[in-house]
């Protein structure tokens, strides 16, 4: 197979560099290990910055953030809620530090108001009253999934293919020059060639390994960033804490439920990381001092990201390390390999500047002189990406009112008509339809049965519609069970607790999964 | 001072409504003793109505056993802690022959295979060992066992229940295995386990039943159909739709709530109080103090406390979690009612393991209760912690019920021990 492009990694920056160089006439093909945002770019808290965290720690960075997010609140405005933030100093935060922001928030251009803190207090009254500083700023908060399935859809149409569960495992180099790559489908086991005039490995904190398979060193350090999920929504706003980043600080609303987090712990490797308990504790002793109704509060959903740190190896905080993002352009490099680009770290706030910044790069290498579009053309909103909005698929259900088009998911309102558009859109994504699938493009099994109740409706349906033959159904209800239980590991008391117990009794007791799914591999798809 | 409860004096109080404060109310009426019940019922509503005894040892390995009476004796050897261990094969025997007599007394036969497991199809097309099941789904075990043709019927709009996912599931073993999808007589949209049960009492929509499953069945020797058939007359039910058909019929239980669970809720709610037991379901206890050589003073109301309850002695059968017998918060796990000692791992990053369906389990569901021989819990100093307490069910520790396959079994067998520890040691 020839392409002029082949993209390594399905995460915000790959999916957005796909639609970017799809806009410019190039042809690409993405190739992703797992499945769209596998990694950080949906381990993350869907922030959309406004600079005010890093305008001490990494100024560059807050202003790329503000100009980027000034100009995805125009043209991804469906993927965007525009919240607006606070940053909020509690009793014995650094005074110092709360006395400067306003001034480097002034000098980099980036707006912060005072505000009155009786004026805070009522705008979001489960802010602590141990407050004593307040700053107005323009965070926002952007769904990421919607975000890396609308462009990747717009990609597709434009013309550029989707390889989902596709892995990288060899690169042919004949004179410093990538001559074919090989790809292995995961789940046929079958393997592809891929002859690219060019690779761009976007595979994010994975980049590092993939460079290493060209023979290429690049220094990489990973850190885990954990998160928490709120039963309800706590606040309207972001709310941050005014300090210099630290864990803990900042609460992001995201449709009915706000997720608070987060940490920064090293970790040896980029694969499959979940929080930790001590990580968990840690995040609601911090968030609390700013809302303390976080101390009582029921969490539905743990999860963690691993970022991806490029730079020397021996920084002792990974907080300081810049959350810019790299270019590296291998021909220049010592190993020189002419036709290899890597794009890693940076911000979600910034991906779509990561992937123009690539893509001129890409087309320098091509000899292409079409310029970069996604600054100026909106993401179209399409199908496959809105079934992950909260509140959607139960208005629309509603308001159609067809009483054969039964719920699926109770918790989330997700009928029958939403979950056969999601597979159709799958299929059409080169893809099977698996409950992991489904759950990534919609509300499915993050309401408050976990999963337990909508995991059975959804695969007894898809048998029905003949998506699932043989035994499939247990394979992927032991899948989605234990996808679900990462995020579920670390919240065992009280409610969540509880409802454990009837999952187990349910799933395990009843339905023996433990005794059908030993030693099936619980985490492709 | 007017009062604002009501005094109620009995001999046995029961604290608890799921299987084992049912059990242990059964066992307490039929030896006379004066029982009062307090509970919530509502976690039967999730109960399959299968009776497990003991299926799986060692878990790790996730041994099968087809003899229950050879898994408890090694189970017993291996983990001498475990509850069963309290018991002997003649009292767990004549606990559950008990037992099965009064479901089938108050119109709810059992089907049981006195030493050996059955295996009985899930909507999940897994194979579930179990020990005692409803004669309703008993032929599902014959035709299962001998792989005979057989039709799986499904309905146009009851959810989660899939006959093609049965069918696909089983195939391999199992090519004479077919299903059919029919229309459930006057129905459009959505269907409900219970509201089907409700209709098919009515013999004209057991007719109309058997016109839509008729054509599909000709080359089927059984015919399999989700557990739907009658909640309050199912044997007229299933008799009627059995000769209709001319062929063995069976129920498969549904997810939860399914109505294999709630004819065994119903059995309970109404027999238990014919029996002489004074039910106070959809209460609970709000405190419990004891006083010397009197016994217990319950208070107990939905809310507020509507009666006080003086009892010689009493039965805590409150469940686990899911039963709020046990609660945690972040730190630790408490027992609910007279705050017992929980044994339990030293702090919550032991709880769970990191991956569910970890065929050794979580160490959680090990913690609970611990007794002496006479099924009285231990207080911190290691003596029972009160001489007239017994605690019986899931809330008691060294056992995994969802994973051993044995919570039916230790529910019944364990209210049998304490009822009769009772009997012993205060009457």
């Amino acid at each position: 197979m020839k392409t002029q492009v082949l993209i390594i990694g399905g995460g915000a920056t790959g999916t957005g560099l796909a639609r970017d160089l799809a806009l410019r006439g190039i042809h690409c093909i993405l190739a992703e290990k797992r499945d769209i945002n596998a990694g950080a770019s949906g381990g993350n808290q869907g922030l959309l910055h406004s600079g005010a965290r890093y305008i001490a720690s990494d100024p560059s960075a807050a202003v790329e953030c503000q100009r980027e997010g000034r100009l995805l609140k125009k043209l991804a405005a469906h993927c965007i809620e525009d919240t607006g933030g606070l940053f909020v100093a509690v009793a014995g935060d650094d005074e110092n530090y709360i006395a400067e922001f306003p001034h480097r928030c002034a000098k980099y251009g980036i707006p912060a108001h005072v505000m009155d803190i009786k004026d805070a207090l009522e705008i979001e009254p489960a802010l602590s009253d141990q407050i004593i500083a307040v700053f107005r700023v323009e965070d926002a908060t952007i769904d990421p999934f919607r975000l890396s399935l609308a462009n990747i859809a717009h990609a597709q149409q434009l013309g550029a293919r989707l390889l989902r569960f596709t892995q990288t495992v060899d690169f042919k180099i004949v004179n410093g020059k990538i001559r074919s790559v090989l790809l292995l489908d995961r789940r046929s086991g079958k393997k592809i060639s891929i002859e690219p005039e060019i690779v761009v490995n976007a595979s994010g904190a994975w980049a590092g390994e993939v460079a290493a398979l060209a023979g290429v060193h690049i220094p990489m350090r990973y850190s885990k960033g954990s998160m928490l999920v709120t039963n309800t929504r706590i606040t309207q706003q972001v709310v941050n804490r005014l300090r210099c980043p630290a864990n803990g600080d900042i609460l992001a609303p995201g449709g009915t439920v706000s997720i608070i987090g987060t940490t920064s712990e090293r970790v040896e490797s980029p694969d499959l990381y979940c929080p930790e308990i001590h990580e968990v504790d840690l995040i609601i002793e911090q968030v609390a001092a700013m809302l303390p109704i976080l101390a009582s509060t029921q969490y539905i959903r743990s999860f963690s990201g691993v970022r991806a740190l490029v730079g020397a190896e021996d920084m002792s905080d990974d907080r300081n390390v810049s959350r810019g993002f790299t270019l590296i352009d291998h021909s220049h490099e010592s190993e020189q390999i002419e036709n290899f680009v890597t794009i890693t770290g940076g911000k979600l706030t910034t991906y779509r500047l990561m992937a123009e910044k690539t893509g001129d790069l890409v087309c320098k290498h091509l000899g292409i002189t079409q310029p970069c579009k996604t600054h100026i053309e909106p993401l179209p909103q399409t199908a496959d990406s809105k079934w992950t909005k909260p509140g959607l698929a139960p208005r629309l259900w509603i308001q159609k009112k067809n009483p054969k088009d039964q719920l699926l998911c109770e918790c989330q309102m997700v009928p029958q008509s939403a979950i056969d558009s999601i597979t159709s859109s799958i299929c059409t994504q080169n893809g099977t339809p698996s409950l992991n699938a489904i759950g990534l493009r919609s509300r499915v099994g993050k309401g408050s049965c976990q999963g337990m109740f909508c995991s059975l409706r959804i695969s007894s349906y898809l048998y029905d519609r003949k998506e699932f033959s043989d035994t499939q159904g247990l394979q992927n209800l032991c899948e989605f069970l234990s996808e679900r239980w990462r995020g579920l590991h670390s919240l065992q008391w009280d409610l969540p607790l509880i409802k454990f117990e009837l999952m187990e009794a349910l799933h395990c007791g009843l339905f023996g999964l433990e005794l059908t799914c030993t030693g099936r591999r619980e985490n492709l798809s | 001072m007017k009062r604002e409860y009501l005094d109620i004096t009995c001999d046995l109080m029961i604290i608890g409504a799921g299987m084992t404060g049912m059990a242990a109310a059964f066992f307490a009426a039929t030896r006379g003793i004066d029982t009062v019940q307090v509970g919530m019922t509502s976690e039967l509503d999730f109960s399959s109505g299968l009776l497990d005894l003991m299926a799986v040892h060692p878990i790790k390995e996730g041994r099968l056993w087809e003899n229950p009476w050879k898994a408890i004796d090694a189970l017993v050897r291996d983990c001498p802690r475990h509850p069963y261990a309290l018991l002997d094969r003649n009292e767990m025997n004549t606990a559950l022959s008990d037992f099965l007599l009064l479901l089938k007394q108050g119109g709810l036969p059992y089907h049981r295979e006195s030493d050996r497991n059955v295996m009985v199809i899930t909507p999940v097309g897994t194979l579930k060992p179990t020990y005692a099941v409803p004669v309703t789904v008993q032929n599902g075990i014959r035709a299962l066992q001998e792989k005979a043709g057989c039709a799986i019927i499904d309905f146009q709009g009851l959810r989660g229940f899939s006959g093609l996912q049965i069918v696909e599931t089983l195939k391999s073993d199992w090519p004479d295995l077919h299903t059919y999808r029919v229309t459930f007589p006057n129905s459009t949209g959505e269907l409900y386990p219970e509201h089907m049960a409700n209709r098919l009492e009515l013999p004209e929509a057991r007719a109309q039943l058997a016109e839509a499953i008729r054509p599909h069945i000709n080359r089927a020797d059984y015919v399999g159909l989700p557990a739907i058939l009658g909640i309050y007359e199912t044997k007229t039910v299933f008799n009627d739709l059995q000769e209709r058909l001319r062929r063995p019929l069976f129920e498969i239980p549904t997810m939860p709530p399914s109505i294999t669970g709630l004819r065994l809720k119903n059995i309970f709610v109404r027999q238990l109080p014919l029996s002489g037991v004074r039910t106070f379901f959809h209460h609970k206890v709000l405190k419990a103090s004891y006083i010397a050589k009197k016994g217990f003073r319950f208070e107990v109301g939905p809310q507020k406390t509507k009666f006080v309850v003086h009892a010689k002695g009493a039965v805590l059968a409150s469940g686990r979690f899911f039963g709020r017998g046990l609660c945690a918060d972040r730190k630790r796990i408490t027992e609910t009612v007279f705050g017992l000692p929980v044994y339990q791992p030293a702090d919550r990053a032991h709880w769970h393991r990191k991956s569910f369906l970890i065929p050794e389990g979580h160490p959680i569901n090990q913690s609970g209760l611990e007794t002496d021989d006479q099924f009285r819990p231990l207080g911190t100093d290691g003596r029972p912690a009160f001489s007239n307490l017994f605690a019986a069910g899931s809330i008691l520790a060294h056992q995994d019920w969802k994973r051993m396959k044995c919570g039916s079994g230790l529910a019944i067998t364990t209210a049998y021990g304490a009822v009769n520890a009772f009997e012993r040691l205060c009457c």
